[in-house]
C-alpha cells in the first residue's frame, strides 16, 4: 500500500499538516474552526453523505486564486494558505444566505423546525438583520401530509440531502429533483404525492432536511385532547430508543440515559399507565425466536420446503421496503408484528379484559424514534372493527416538545418507574432500539432454548457496531448458525438481491432501515450530521442492558405470565392471531 | 417487477435502444432521445421500462425528463406544428401566426388536439431566417406565411 502523503496548509493564523485528500473543512475543524455549512452533510461511520458543494456557504478565500472556494470540496494542497473568515469571505456567505432567503418562507415564528432550523442558525449567525433581496414571488410549490412525514415544499432550498438519502442510502427512490429554475421542486417521480410512491415513510429524509420542508406528522394536540378526556384511558409504551436520546431535546448530552424522569413526564402529562414497548420486545423475541427455531428444525430435518433466511420484521419501514420492492419475497420475513403492534395488540386484549376497560375508550399511544411507525398504526389489518391497536404514535421530538408545553422539563426531575405487568423488560428488549439488538437478544435465547445450556456470556461483540453489514456465527449443539445484520435500506438490498439470486449464506438476518437502527430514526432529535450522536447513544442502550437483572427475553417473568394465563405458547393459534402478520405486494409498476 | 403497460413492440424497441447504450445510466440523455424519437413522446411506462433497465430510480428519470424542455410527456399529434419564435420570425409576425394557430386549433402550446391530429409548439430558429416568419409541420418548412394562410394549410392536412 501507498503510503499516505501528509500536506502542510495554513488556515487563518494556523500552520498544519493533515493527510492527503482532506478537504479545507475538515482540515479547519481539526484546529477548531467550524466553517459553516448548509448542503453538506457527512455522518462518519455510516453511509449517509451529501456533498453537491451546491449551496455556497462554506465558500474561503485562497491566496493566489480569483474566486473564493467551497470549503466542502475543495481538497488541501501543499503550501495552501486559506482564510476563513475575511470581510469578503463574511460577505460572500451573507449575501448567498440572503439569497436563499429571498426565495424562502418568512414563517419562523410558526415553523414546526423553528429553533432547530440550520437555514435560520445561519441567518442569526451571519448577522442577517434585513431581506434585501425582494424581487421575486415565492414559488408556491406543493404540500403534503402522509400519515407519516409531512412535506411543504415551499420551505425546500434544494440541498439535495433528502433526495441523496432516499436514492443513495436507502435505494428507495422516492424523492428526486424534478422540473428547473423556479418551478424545480423535491418530488416523487411523475410529482406524484408520497403516498402514491415506494416512500416507505423512514423518515431519513425529515432527519437530514436541515429546515422545515420535510417534518413530521405531528400529534401532540391530540394527544392533550385524549389526555384530558375524562371517559378515556389513554396509556403510553416508549420504545427502546427514545430514552437514549430524549434528553438531547433538553440539552444533555447525546448518550444520556433519561428512564425514570421520562416515565415521571408521561406521568405528569396525565397517561394513566406508563408501559414499556419493551415488553412487547421481549414478546417478539419468544414468538420470532419460536419461528426461528420452527423453520431452522424442519430444515434441518431435511424439509426442502422451508425459506431461509428468516428476516426480521421489527422494522415498519422496511416492511414498506419489500413489500414495494421485493414482493416476490414476501414469505421470507418473519410474520411476528413488530414490537409496537405486538404491544397493542395484547393492551386491547388480554389487559383490557383484565382491567374491564372496554376498547372504546382505551387510547393506546406509542413514542418511538420513528416515523414509519405512525404510518404502520393506521395499516388496516392492525384495527379491530376500525378501532387501531395502537392509536397513534408520537416522535421523541414531538414528546420533547409536548413536555416544555407542559411545563416539564427544567431542572432536576424526579424519576419514576414503569407500570406493571406491560412495563416489565429484559435486557434483550432494551437493545432492540439499536442496529444488531434484535440479532443479540433473538440469539440469547434461541441459544439457551435449542440447547439447553445457559450462556456463560450474553454479550454477542461481533453483532454490535455500526458497520453497514456485520456477519455473525454461534454453535447450536454442532450445527453453525450464521446471521447477518443490516441496517440502511441499501445495505439490505444487497441481501435481499443476493438472497433472490440464490447467493446467500445467512440462516437469520436482521435488518433495520434506518442507519444505526432506531437510535438513528427519523423521529429521534436531530443528529446534524454528527454520527458520535449515534455512537452514543447506542452506548447508552447497551448501559441499561448491562443494568438489567434479568437479559433474556424468555426470562421475562410477565411475558412468562402471559403465555400461561392467555396465549397458551408461542405461535399458538391464538398468538398467530393477536401476535402475527401477513405483507402484502404494494409494487407500483 | 409488474407488467409494464407499452405495446410490445414498442417494450422491445426500448429495451434494445438500452442494450445499444449497454444499459449505461450516464448515457440517459441519449436514450431518452432515441426513444422520444419512437413515438413522439415519453409516457410514463416507457421512462419506467428505462428505469428499469439501467437500475436507476424512475425520480432520476423523470428528473431528466422534466428538466429539458425538449422531452415532453405528451402525446404529439400526427401533424406536429412548431412556430419559430426566433428573432427574424418574431418581428416578422411570427406571434400574429402562433395566435392563429391557437384560434383555429383551439388548443394552446404544449397540447394536442382531442382528434390526435394536431399539436401545437414554438421553436427558436430552423436556420431559415430568410424565409421568416417560418413554421415546421412535420419535417415540411412553410416559409413566409401570413395568418391568412393557416385555415388553409390546416384544412389542407385534414384532408
Amino acid at each position: 500500500m501507498e503510503k499516505e502523503k501528509n500536506i502542510n496548509v495554513q488556515i487563518d493564523r494556523h500552520h498544519l499538516t493533515v493527510p492527503e485528500g482532506t478537504s479545507i473543512l475538515e482540515a479547519a475543524r481539526t484546529i477548531g474552526i467550524e466553517i459553516p455549512t448548509l448542503c453538506h452533510i457527512d455522518l462518519k461511520g455510516t453511509c449517509i453523505k451529501n456533498t453537491p458543494a451546491s449551496c455556497r456557504i462554506c465558500v474561503v478565500e485562497i491566496e493566489g486564486r480569483r474566486n473564493l472556494a467551497p470549503a466542502c470540496s475543495t481538497k488541501c494542497t501543499e503550501g495552501m494558505v486559506i482564510h476563513t473568515s475575511t470581510l469578503r469571505v463574511m460577505n460572500a456567505r451573507k449575501i448567498v444566505t440572503e439569497l436563499i432567503l429571498s426565495d424562502h418562507p418568512n414563517e419562523c415564528l410558526t415553523c414546526p423546525k423553528s429553533g432547530d432550523c440550520e437555514l435560520q442558525k445561519l441567518a442569526l449567525r451571519f448577522n442577517i438583520r434585513e431581506m434585501p433581496f425582494n424581487g421575486g414571488e415565492w414559488s408556491l410549490r406543493k404540500r403534503e401530509a402522509t400519515a407519516s412525514i409531512v412535506r411543504n415544499m415551499d420551505k425546500c432550498i434544494f440541498c439535495r440531502r433528502c433526495e441523496s438519502v432516499c436514492n443513495d442510502v436507502q435505494t428507495v427512490g422516492a424523492l428526486g429533483a424534478i422540473r428547473r429554475g423556479f418551478n424545480t421542486t423535491i418530488a416523487p417521480a411523475f410529482d406524484r404525492m408520497m403516498v402514491e410512491s415506494e416512500c416507505t415513510y423512514c423518515g431519513q429524509c425529515v432527519a437530514v432536511c436541515p429546515v422545515g420542508a420535510l417534518t413530521e406528522r405531528d400529534h401532540t394536540n391530540r394527544l392533550l385532547e385524549d389526555l384530558s378526556n375524562p371517559d378515556k384511558v389513554v396509556i403510553a409504551q416508549t420504545a427502546p430508543a427514545v430514552r437514549a436520546a430524549l434528553g438531547e431535546e433538553f440539552g444533555l448530552p447525546a448518550g444520556t440515559l433519561v428512564t425514570g424522569k421520562m416515565v415521571y413526564a408521561l406521568r405528569e402529562l396525565g397517561f394513566d399507565y406508563v408501559f414499556d414497548t419493551d415488553f412487547a420486545a421481549d414478546l417478539t423475541i419468544m414468538e420470532e425466536g419460536a419461528e426461528i427455531l420452527d423453520r431452522l428444525t424442519r430444515f434441518l430435518d431435511g424439509d426442502k420446503s422451508v425459506r431461509l433466511p428468516i428476516l426480521t420484521s421489527c422494522c415498519p419501514a422496511w416492511v414498506n421496503f419489500f413489500e414495494h420492492q421485493f414482493p416476490d419475497m414476501l414469505d421470507i420475513p418473519s410474520t411476528a408484528r413488530s414490537p409496537q403492534q405486538m404491544f397493542g395488540s395484547i393492551a386491547k386484549t388480554y389487559w383490557a379484559e383484565k382491567m374491564g376497560i372496554p376498547r372504546e375508550k382505551l387510547v393506546v399511544v406509542s413514542i418511538m424514534p420513528c416515523l414509519a411507525k405512525k404510518y404502520e398504526c393506521s395499516r388496516d389489518e392492525f384495527k379491530v372493527d376500525g378501532n387501531p391497536d395502537v392509536d397513534y404514535s408520537l416522535s421523541t421530538r414531538e414528546l420533547g416538545r409536548l413536555i416544555k408545553r407542559m411545563n416539564l422539563g427544567s431542572g432536576e426531575m424526579p424519576e419514576s418507574e414503569f407500570d406493571m405487568p406491560l412495563g416489565a423488560s429484559t435486557g434483550a428488549g432494551v437493545i432492540f432500539g439499536t442496529t444488531g439488538g434484535v440479532m443479540e437478544a433473538a440469539l440469547r435465547s434461541v441459544y439457551e432454548i435449542y440447547t439447553g445450556k445457559t450462556l456463560e456470556k450474553v454479550e454477542f461483540e461481533a453483532v454490535r457496531g455500526l458497520d453497514g453489514v456485520r456477519r455473525a456465527s454461534i454453535d447450536l449443539n454442532g450445527f453453525e448458525l450464521k446471521v447477518g445484520i443490516a441496517h440502511g435500506l441499501g445495505n439490505a438490498r444487497h441481501l435481499l438481491e443476493d438472497i433472490r439470486e440464490g447467493r446467500n449464506e445467512y440462516h437469520v438476518i436482521e435488518i433495520m432501515a434506518c442507519p444505526g437502527g432506531c437510535i438513528g430514526g427519523g423521529g429521534q432529535p436531530h443528529h446534524h450530521g454528527n454520527s458520535e450522536v449515534l455512537y452514543a447513544r447506542a452506548a447508552a442502550l447497551y448501559e441499561e442492558d448491562r443494568k438489567k437483572p434479568l437479559r433474556k427475553s424468555h426470562e421475562n417473568p410477565f411475558v412468562k405470565t402471559l403465555y400461561e394465563e392467555y396465549l397458551g405458547k408461542p405461535l399458538s393459534e391464538k398468538a398467530h392471531h393477536l401476535l402475527h402478520t401477513h405483507y402484502f405486494n404494494k409494487s407500483i409498476d | 417487477m409488474a407488467t409494464i403497460k407499452l405495446a410490445c413492440d414498442v417494450a422491445r424497441q426500448v429495451e434494445a435502444i438500452c442494450d445499444k447504450h449497454g444499459n449505461d445510466q450516464g448515457e440517459l440523455i441519449n436514450i431518452l432521445h432515441e426513444a422520444q424519437h419512437l413515438q413522439g413522446y415519453l409516457p410514463e411506462e416507457m421512462q419506467r421500462l428505462i428505469a428499469h433497465k439501467l437500475n436507476i430510480p424512475v425520480s432520476k428519470v423523470y428528473g431528466v425528463v422534466s428538466f429539458y424542455t425538449f422531452f415532453t410527456m405528451t402525446p404529439k399529434g400526427k401533424h406536429p406544428v412548431s412556430v419559430c419564435m426566433g428573432t427574424a420570425c418574431y418581428v416578422r409576425g411570427g406571434e400574429k401566426l402562433l395566435e392563429e394557430f391557437k384560434r383555429v386549433l383551439g388548443i394552446d402550446v404544449g397540447e394536442t388536439t382531442p382528434d390526435g391530429k394536431f399539436s401545437l409548439d414554438c421553436l427558436r430558429c430552423v436556420g431559415a431566417c430568410g424565409l421568416a416568419p417560418v413554421v415546421m409541420i412535420g419535417e415540411k418548412v412553410y416559409g413566409r406565411l401570413q395568418p391568412v394562410d393557416v385555415k388553409k394549410i390546416i384544412e389542407e392536412l385534414e384532408a
